[in-house]
């Protein structure tokens, strides 16, 4: 189905079962442990066998020597892989780094060996005893230290180019009464999802079955099959269940490979898990910036000028964090710049993390929104109001297909209590604590992808719908089936939903918030299909005929469903594609986050003492499940204002605390009351769910909302994240 | 992990005999501590005993109206137990503050006080580390060392002791009980326990070979506002950045033990004498040596800081 003309009212609308807060369907598997992770499908192959990684002790260099006597010998050790003897690999298109490094080193704890046994246990122990002699070489670790060397990285599907502007900025900037010329970091963060990379590999012949935990399917197919040199058909993944990933997953990783390789060298099926020590260094994270923004306004408040600059790193031939690009699109002002660079950085490689640009991007930009806002006497509400654009600023001729970040300001405020706040910083003392509030703009793009699905209808009146789409703990398998089942007129009970199998019609994936909007979108398509046979079958005129509890009616005619379906299942596909609506229309989803923090007067711990998030994303495809993504995404941008921060040893080229004791994370305690509101919106614009993306867009400006309001708790501006107490503390007002 | 052999303990006095018999054997209580060293080969013991099942886990009062705490007490038990609320609430609260509930219930008392430290590099075995390799160098030093000690430290390391139960001990003045290999019994005052790094890292108390903690005792109770107060960059399942333990009597004077500073508890006796006077005065004395680094010199306003805070909580 191609669709490129906004929609009109369809089946969807009519709200049965869509926009309900409907409980998930895959939730008893999990509460009860049954839902079968990658790493303890014990079922789907007999006589697996374990494979332990061994990481790089060094971070850039060569292996001098490699000696796997000992570990061969050791008991119950059954196959070791290396570059030695693991043939010839490739590098996947999504990949920077060789996911089996040899004897060239790229990063620290790089897989470069993979020691297969009959335990876990003697699996591991073998690892530790695989000897290796490297000659390390110098590398780049620091990112300040490489900024000057960076360059404009190439552009790609998702960054469009790296430098954009329009009208004079550096004249509007130099010429405007009240500037603002601020530097603000953000430092790598880590994903750490609950379940490690895993997978378990099986050969039958030259094919290959991976069981494992990825976000993009086709994306890993193709991947397994160009590293392997292998043909695509004979590589099938699995991954209906996925413990977290948060773009961690959207790559085939050293999992994958070690177990395909483990597997082919032991003539047996063979799983590997990344352990939690490995993971940081091994996979990828969320790079460092450097962020410098300019604002320019008229007394009035009118920004007339807006630039900012980003710097990250990554390995050779590695990506940049676009964290300036939603400055090309959220405020106005005729004169305005960006520029993205790039350097290059020994480090583990970089890549995508929940809300890859806007996250980090929105963490500085929307602190010096504040700040300018205080520079013009404005409230950081008014300001932001004031700038309001509902065209792309850098060309007018595309207008916003929904905007409403104003809405979402007033509304969030008024629930917030915001005219309450008091805007002079350090004045509000309750006990032991500072108390402030803050405000910042969330925003972030919605993305458009081909997404397909298969619809089957048995003789029982149930729908299966089978994708390759994933469920990343999001909800997925839930809108899947309230899909089908408003489009097919039956009960959710009635449908079953089949997911993660490369076997399956290739779907959008979980990414970039896309998976939500296109793979309904993509269920809906097949859904048109099988209404039309079975319209067909029943002998109903299809635009007649209306599916609704569990028959097909027309005029006084009724036909229970599954009638369709009596001596032979019928089986419907289709794909949703797109025109060119995202090229008329500028398609963002939009959001206000509120933050009160208590700040302790003497020791300067900052503890969140309110979060608020007001959401304008399209339409709402289940209250319940968005509400999850919102406050699991605001937790995260709390984790990231205040604690998370991988610590760059600088000397030696990697994450110190590569484990869940060293990369702090928030706990409970750190959480304090979320409220989460969704506006009333549907945009016709985005597909025939009128949905959008929303999983992204909670965590965009929390961490700026937390700064934000410490800043009014305490009057100090912390333009380094995380905002720890040591950067607090000596700048405290004094107390009595 | 390393292939081991094992077996279970049947009296104290023999699983310390047993300890001396075999090298490499090490004693296993909770194991939260041990084992996760185990599985990363930092601890690579051939022998283990375990100790959990003797009968080492009561809370009795002594003679002298202390009270004698069983080295397999575990820390839930011994945080909710009525005496050490009542008597030795400095206890009480600095285990509350540590770990979670669900390691709690398994930690015991004579392994909260063997914990080892939390240096990121002693956990990393590719790295050199004096404490884990003796005479391979300290990473930390020049590193990452955020967390690392400010005070007593040495040039072959600045780990600190990660424990919060033994900040309070230090400030009870408790006393740690021991056997030894030959039966011999000993009493260790915890002041003497730990040691500091010095150009010895790997040795951290004062424990003999197969010297077997069998309970730690406290005087009886000094009364005064007991106030633990630990800081940390998140509210919970964090170590310490720094923590504050005060015994505040009503004229003024005190006690306080600091931790996450140093490699034992940090105390200071000749510093508490500035207690009336002051969070700045106490500080100044006992953090007088304090050689921070780059990026730890925070803790020592922040001790400061703190400890003002604990002090009016105290009065008020
Ligand atoms: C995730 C995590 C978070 C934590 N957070 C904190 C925290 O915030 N604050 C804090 O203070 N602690 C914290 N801990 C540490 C925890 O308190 C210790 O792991 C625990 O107290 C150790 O006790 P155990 O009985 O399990 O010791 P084990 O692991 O069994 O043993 C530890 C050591 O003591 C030795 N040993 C045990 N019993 C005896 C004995 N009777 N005589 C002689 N030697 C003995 C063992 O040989 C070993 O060397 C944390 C631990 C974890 C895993
Ligand atoms: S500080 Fe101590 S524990 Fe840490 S690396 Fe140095 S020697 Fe090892």
């Amino acid at each position: 189905m191609k669709f490129d003309t906004p929609a009109t009212t369809n089946p969807i609308d009519q709200l049965k079962v869509i926009g309900k807060p409907t409980d998930r369907i895959d939730g008893p598997l999990k509460t009860t442990g049954t839902a079968p992770y990658a790493y303890e499908r014990h079922d789907v192959v007999q006589n697996q066998a374990y494979g332990y990684m061994v990481g790089s002790a060094i971070a850039k260099g060569r292996i001098a020597s490699i000696d796997v006597k000992a570990a061969k010998a050791a008991p119950g050790v059954l196959a070791i892989v290396t570059a030695d003897n693991a043939g010839k690999l490739a590098k996947g298109s999504f990949n920077t780094a060789k996911l089996l490094g040899g004897p060239d080193i790229e990063h620290y704890h790089q897989a470069i060996a993979v020691v297969v046994a009959e335990t876990f246990e003697q699996a591991r122990t073998a690892a530790n005893l695989v000897r290796i002699d490297y000659v390390p070489t110098k590398g780049v670790f620091e990112l300040a230290a490489a900024k000057d060397s960076a360059k404009a990285p190439e552009a790609n599907a998702f960054s469009g180019p790296p430098d954009t502007a329009a009208g004079d900025f550096a004249g509007a900037f130099a010429a405007a009464p009240v500037q603002l010329d601020a530097v603000y970091t953000t430092p790598d963060h880590a994903h750490v999802m609950m379940e490690p990379h895993a997978s378990i590999a099986a050969w039958n012949g030259d094919k290959l079955t991976i069981w494992t935990s990825n976000q993009m399917i086709a994306w890993g197919v193709g991947d397994v099959a160009k590293t392997l040199g292998i043909p695509v058909e004979n590589v099938r993944l699995d991954s209906p269940f996925i413990g977290g990933g948060f773009g961690g997953k959207l790559f085939v990783r050293s999992d994958a490979l070690l177990a395909a390789l483990g597997a082919r060298a032991a003539g047996r099926p063979v799983k590997v898990a990344l352990p939690r020590p490995l993971m940081i260094n091994n996979t990828t994270h969320r790079p460092a910036t450097i962020q410098r923004i300019r604002i320019g306004a008229a007394r009035d408040g009118k920004i007339t000028a807006i630039g900012h600059e980003t710097w990250s790193g990554d390995l050779p031939g590695g990506g940049a964090e676009l964290a300036a690009n939603q400055t090309r699109l959220l405020y106005a002002g005729a004169n305005r710049m960006t520029a993205t660079r790039l350097a290059v950085l020994d480090l583990p490689e970089g890549n995508a993390m929940r809300a890859p640009g806007e996250a980090p991007g929105m963490m500085a930009l929307e602190i010096a929104m504040d700040e300018m806002a205080e520079k013009l006497g404005l409230d950081p509400i008014e300001f932001r109001a004031l700038n309001d654009t509902q065209v792309d600023p850098e060309h007018p001729e595309r207008p916003f297909s929904q905007r409403q970040l104003v809405e979402c300001m007033r509304i969030g405020a008024e629930r917030f209590g915001w005219s309450k706040r008091n805007p002079k910083p350090g004045s509000v003392r309750e006990g032991r604590w500072f108390v402030g509030t803050g405000v910042a703009a969330a925003f972030r793009n919605n993305l458009l992808t081909k997404s397909a699905a298969r619809v089957r209808l048995d003789g029982r009146g149930t729908v299966t719908v089978e994708t390759d789409m994933t469920d990343i703990g999001t909800g997925t398998y839930t809108i899947i089936g309230q899909t089908a089942a408003e489009m097919m007129g039956v009960p959710l009970e009635k449908v079953v939903v089949r997911l993660g199998d490369s076997s399956f019609p290739v779907s959008a994936g979980s990414g970039g918030q896309w998976g939500a909007n296109n793979s309904t979108a993509g269920v809906y398509a097949a859904c048109v299909k099988l209404r039309e046979a079975v319209a067909q079958k029943l002998g109903f005129n299809s635009e007649e005929a209306v599916f609704a509890d569990a028959s097909v009616r027309a005029g006084n005619r009724s036909v229970p469903l599954a009638e369709a379906a009596r001596d032979k299942e019928i089986i419907a596909e289709d794909a949703i594609e797109y025109g060119d609506l995202d090229k008329k229309y500028q398609q963002s989803t939009f959001g206000a986050h509120f933050v009160e923090v208590g700040v302790d007067v003497a020791t300067a711990e900052v503890r969140l003492r309110r979060m608020l998030a007001v959401c304008a994303a399209g339409r709402i495809l289940n209250p319940k499940s968005a509400r999850s993504q919102v406050i699991g995404a605001m937790t995260m941008g709390a984790g990231a204002a205040l604690m998370e921060e991988l610590a760059v040893d600088k000397r030696l080229g990697f994450f110190v605390n590569h484990d869940l004791a060293g990369y702090e994370v928030p706990v409970h305690a750190d959480i304090p009351h979320q409220d989460v509101i969704f506006l009333e919106e549907t945009d016709p614009i985005s597909s025939p769910m009128k949905a959008k993306g929303v999983g992204e867009l909670g965590i965009c400006g929390v961490g700026a909302a937390v700064a934000n309001a410490i800043y009014n708790a305490t009057g100090v501006r912390v333009r380094d994240y995380p905002i720890t107490l040591d950067k607090l503390l000596t700048e405290l007002p004094q107390t009595g | 992990m390393k292939s081991f052999t094992y077996e279970k303990a049947t009296s104290a006095a023999d699983a310390a005999a047993a300890a001396a018999r075999k090298e490499g054997t090490k004693f296993i209580a909770g194991g939260t501590n041990l084992l996760d060293l185990m599985k990363l080969e930092i601890e690579t013991p051939t022998h283990l005993i375990d100790v959990n099942g003797l009968d080492l886990d009561k809370i009795e009062p002594t003679q002298d109206g202390g009270l004698r705490i069983g080295a397999l007490v575990r820390n839930t038990d011994l945080a909710a137990n009525e005496r050490v609320r009542r008597d030795y609430g400095l206890l009480s609260r600095a285990l509350l503050a540590g770990a979670s509930g669900q390691l709690r219930n398994r930690a015991t008392t004579a392994g909260n006080l063997l914990q080892r430290t939390r240096c990121p590099y002693f956990y990393d075995t590719n790295q050199r580390c004096n404490k884990r390799q003796p005479g391979s160098g300290c990473a930390a030093i020049g590193g990452i060392n955020r967390q690392l000690a400010v005070v007593g430290a040495s040039e072959a390391c600045i780990a600190t002791n990660p424990s919060d139960m033994a900040v309070a001990m230090r400030a009870l003045d408790a006393t740690v009980e021991t056997v030894r290999p030959d039966g011999a019994t000993r009493t260790i005052p915890i002041a003497e326990f730990h040691r500091l790094p010095g150009d010895t890292p790997h040795i951290e108390t004062t424990l003999t070979a197969g010297e077997l903690i069998t309970a730690v005792t406290l005087p009886k109770p000094v009364g005064g506002k007991q106030i633990y107060r630990k800081v940390r960059d998140r509210a919970s399942y964090a170590f310490a950045l720094i923590s504050v333990g005060a015994i505040v009597q009503p004229d003024g004077s005190g006690r306080v033990a600091v931790g996450g500073v140093a490699h034992k508890p940090w105390r200071v006796e000749a510093a508490e004498a500035e207690m009336p006077r002051g969070a700045q005065a106490v500080t100044e004395r006992l953090l007088a040596d304090a050689k921070p680094t780059e990026e730890n010199g925070f803790k020592i306003p922040l001790v400061e800081r703190t400890l003002g805070a604990v002090l009016t909580e105290a009065r008020g």
